[in-house]
């Protein structure tokens, strides 16, 4: 079957092992470790990238304050952008591979036979 | 040094050399499609090109996909013209990717299977949420159409060395651009009906390569010329501008400060806050770049395809500084607006430049212009199928499957329908596109990014995140999210009242900000918060199910 069952709930079982699964703690512990990685480093980025919006639009001056000849406070904020982003796509994969996956590999292995129930649904 | 040789001795070659380039290029990418076509036997191949790229590929493949005529030809030639502020765009198209790869990728990979709906409609009734999923999708993908076909339209005229009064195989330069933006529309179709997926990935992946080897030449000649010194160039850039330092510090294109005028200005500082906005929010509600996701077996795999992105994106953008720069300082404003008022050529023209300086006159310019002018079509077209790819299988999964068939099409049916889409979606973009030849392609992209980021990316972390997120909810998202997002645009100085308008001759604006972003993204937020609440719905049985998959992977396709 190739499409989704319109609006159908997964079987009595796979959807009490859902459940059951989502109230584990293994599972509590796996929501946690992701969410208090990503929340507060989105919140992070998207703070620092909106003080470089803001400083472009409203602190003209300072951005353009020149460093060493040209090169310019605006040019140097831009830089640090790519930087930061760098930085944070390495610092969560590092995270990620440590602390995300073995959790989620492990509950998924012991789920093991609901993935051929699921399987069939899209 | 001519900045304009395509009229001249060197002309017909470089016209000669890059059709011969362009050909080369098309053949190459035909047989791929060929190939490809030959390994699309199953719906996932056709949609997803059989789950089976690794990272590293898909991550190259997404950079094709991503890296458009808008970062090419867009932002060299907003920074070429307007210094400093095309810098902007790179930066928010770049830290963007972090909004998909901690929010998105992984999520989106383990709970869907071909589109973006899957993952919006997974707890919700499916008719009304895939309905406004797939005329969210197709109108995204529209507006970034448009804006890809309108930079191959400005890229054949100066290629072709088409000016106003000369003509090309009895065309004049508006002609040429129509059949231009036929053909690389019928190319587009042809890529992703016979393709599929498969197809469509190995020619992003082709034209990754091509663009970041022509980029880099291009960055390292014009280094070469200021001696490896970065501050020699921007000071170089900004006499040419004559602009003096202020072409090096935000403000001469966004935020502009208006003297006397203090409505004007906090308008167009609004503007660039806007336009900020949109860039770093767009990114994860593009469907085109959502469904790249699809493409590998694992959410592992995701997120490393999402890293090889960020790194081969992000040196991109670097070098597209140093190509807009060295557009400035190398060509100069004024050939460049002849050229095209808007500066989407201000790349090849520097390709020319740098070409006729280090490779000897006019054959050298010619030859390098060829080189990098092939490049932006393979650039262009890339992105097109990937587009056309994405709004054909919505049509095809979500509307005629899911909500026509209920579900009920075998297969063999959904593949041809979304074969036929790609079609009609291809004919509609080739119509739209004649019509927005005087507008920036950056910025063209930028309005996509702002109706992305307005209809989709509410829907999709609402679904991800929200517990009590519903049918209703997901439905006024999308709608009140796209409906504001349209509307702004249409009643903006985008397409009326401006001289640089889609109709310049005609005037029924009102809304002030030329991007709509900072009003119809948090509506959209708005509009899915009280559609949920308001709605008594809730599945705790499919949250369950959509949180522990899209966590764990477990149950994947």
């Amino acid at each position: 079957m190739s499409t989704d069952t319109p609006a159908s709930a997964p079987t009595g079982s796979a959807a009490e092992r859902y459940l059951a699964v989502q109230r584990s703690d293994e599972f509590a512990g796996l929501r946690r470790a992701l969410r208090g990685f990503v929340f507060p480093m989105t919140v992070a980025f998207f703070l620092w990238y909106a003080l470089y919006v803001i400083l472009s639009a409203y602190a003209r001056d300072f951005m353009g304050t020149k460093l060493v000849g040209n090169i310019n406070v605006a040019l140097i904020f831009g830089l640090l952008q790519f930087v930061s982003t760098f930085l944070i796509a390495w610092l969560y994969s590092r995270y990620a591979d440590r602390k995300i996956d073995p959790i989620a590999d492990r509950i998924r292995a012991e789920m093991g036979e609901v993935n051929g129930e699921s399987d069939s649904r899209g | 040094m001519n900045p304009i040789l395509a009229a001249d001795a060197g002309g017909g070659t470089a016209r000669n050399l890059t059709i011969t380039l362009f050909l080369v290029f098309v053949a190459v990418t035909l047989a791929i499609t060929v190939w490809a076509s030959r390994q699309t036997k199953t719906a996932t191949d056709f949609y997803a090109g059989g789950r089976s790229f690794s990272g590293f590929q898909n991550g190259m493949a997404i950079g094709g996909d991503y890296m458009s005529a808008a970062s090419f030809l867009g932002i060299a030639g907003i920074i070429a013209l307007y210094g400093y502020d095309g810098f902007l765009y790179s930066i928010g198209f770049l830290v963007a990717w972090l909004v998909a790869l901690l929010l998105v990728a992984e999520l989106l990979r383990n709970s869907g299977r071909y589109t973006m709906a899957d993952v919006l409609a997974f707890r919700m009734r499916q008719r009304p949420v895939r309905t406004a999923a797939a005329v969210s999708t197709i109108t995204v993908s529209i507006f970034y159409l448009l804006a890809q076909m309108v930079g191959a339209g400005a890229l054949v005229a100066l290629l072709l060395g088409i000016k106003p009064g000369t003509t090309f195989l009895g065309m004049d330069a508006d002609t040429a651009k129509v059949a231009t933006i036929i053909m690389v529309g019928a190319l587009m179709i042809i890529y992703v009906t016979v393709g599929g997926m498969k197809g469509t990935t190995y020619v992003q992946i082709v034209k990754a390569f091509l663009l970041m080897g022509g980029a880099t030449v291009m960055t390292v000649l014009v280094l070469a010329k200021f001696n490896f010194n970065l501050s020699e160039l921007l000071g170089q850039a900004a006499e040419s501008s004559g602009k003096g330092a202020a072409f090096l510090e935000p403000g001469l294109r966004y935020g502009v400060e208006t003297a006397g005028d203090p409505l004007k200005t906090f308008y167009s500082k609004m503007d660039l806050l806007s336009l900020g906005i949109a860039l770093v929010l767009g990114t994860a509600g593009l469907p085109h770049i959502l469904i790249r996701f699809y493409t590998v077996p694992t959410a592992k795999t995701a997120r490393k395809s999402v890293l090889w992105a960020i790194g081969i994106i992000g040196t991109f953008y670097l070098l597209t500084l140093a190509l807009g720069f060295g557009a400035a300082a190398l060509v100069g404003g004024q050939a460049i607006t002849e050229q095209d008022k808007a500066g989407n050529t201000a790349a090849p023209q520097l390709a020319e430049a740098l070409g006729a300086d280090f490779f000897g006159g006019d054959l050298g310019g010619a030859t390098l212009l060829a080189i990098i002018a092939a490049v932006a079509f393979a650039t262009i077209l890339a992105v097109v199928a990937g587009l056309t790819l994405a709004s054909s299988s919505s049509i095809a999964h979500d509307f005629y499957a899911n909500v026509i068939k209920r579900g009920q099409a075998s297969e063999r049916q959904e593949v041809q329908v979304a074969r036929i889409s790609a079609l009609v979606i291809g004919a509609v973009a080739i119509a739209l596109s004649i019509y927005a030849q005087n507008l920036n392609v950056a910025f063209l992209v930028a309005l996509a990014f702002a109706v992305a980021a307005s209809g989709n990316l509410p829907a999709i972390l609402y679904s991800l995140f929200w517990k009590r997120f519903n049918t209703s909810g997901a439905v006024w998202a999308i709608y009140g999210g796209l409906l504001s997002a349209v509307l702004l645009v249409f009643f903006s100085p985008v397409v009326s009242g401006a001289p640089t308008a889609m109709f310049p001759d005609h005037d029924w604006h009102w809304f002030p900000l030329s991007n709509p972003g900072i009003i119809s993204i948090p509506f959209g937020f708005l509009c899915g918060w009280i559609g949920t609440v308001i709605s008594k719905e809730r599945d705790e049985d499919k949250y369950a199910e959509l949180e522990v998959r899209s966590l764990t992977g477990a149950g994947a396709h």
